[in-house]
């Protein structure tokens, strides 16, 4: 049962003041994985404050990074149901999670942070693992 | 941007691993660990043994891609655990 509009609003908008491109269709995810060339980064967004909370700003921190994804796509789990099923059908060899980031290189999937890795942790250490993604594979 | 959830204990939306006294290992979502066992939601498990993986080979693979779910919401009985560990301190 997905939440009310208003109290994920801020939560989307979190992500998408970043300059995150958001999907809230299959379609749109579809078009926009479909230039598989170079870096992509997807943020599957969640209300959960276990994780998503230090998620969202973990991902802040990281896109200052001077290396970083040349594309940087999210969805909504449990909010918008068949993009978040289009994102996560690209990446379908790793169990489904949210939130989670998964960065593909060249169409194929090279690093993936689930939830429980985001669990307990700040956003500093959150962006420290994105951050070691982005100098690896975005450079 | 804050939490929805109850105050259920501080496993409270942890992905843990639930080791029992048998062969079997649950990794799942912390909903509530109560006197009389913990209730996880998005739960998988594994024998030892199972599909050719020993229980460390199954929890290498959880701890750095999750798990694939077997059940919405699942209850281990408190007196078939014998520990409780968050699954990202692996």
């Amino acid at each position: 049962m997905p939440y009310p509009e208003e109290m994920v609003a801020p939560m989307r908008a979190e992500v998408v003041d970043l300059g995150v491109q958001e999907l809230r269709t299959a379609a749109e995810v579809k078009e926009a994985m479909a230039n598989s060339t170079g870096t992509a980064l997807y943020f599957i967004n969640s209300v959960c404050g276990c994780a998503a909370g230090s998620a969202r700003p973990g991902l802040k921190i990281a896109l200052g990074n001077d290396n970083k994804p040349a594309k940087i796509g999210t969805v909504f789990a449990g909010q918008d149901r068949e993009a978040t099923d289009a994102a996560r059908g690209a990446a379908s060899q790793f169990p489904p999670s949210s939130p989670s980031v998964v960065l593909f290189k060249n169409g194929e999937p090279v690093f993936y942070m689930p939830r429980h890795q985001i669990e307990g942790r700040d956003a500093p250490s959150v962006a420290f693992e994105l951050v070691g993604a982005f100098d690896e594979f975005c450079s | 941007m804050g939490t929805f959830h109850s105050d259920k204990g501080d496993l409270h939306g942890m992905t843990v691993v639930v080791r029992t006294n048998g062969p079997r290992v649950y990794v799942g979502r912390c909903d509530e660990h109560r006197p009389d066992g913990i209730i996880l939601n998005d739960v998988d498990h594994h024998d030892d043994g199972q599909d050719g993986k020993t229980t460390d080979q199954y929890l290498e693979f959880a701890s750095k891609y999750g798990v694939f779910k077997k059940h919405d919401r699942f209850v281990v009985p408190q007196d078939e655990i014998a520990s409780v560990t968050r699954l990202g301190e692996l």
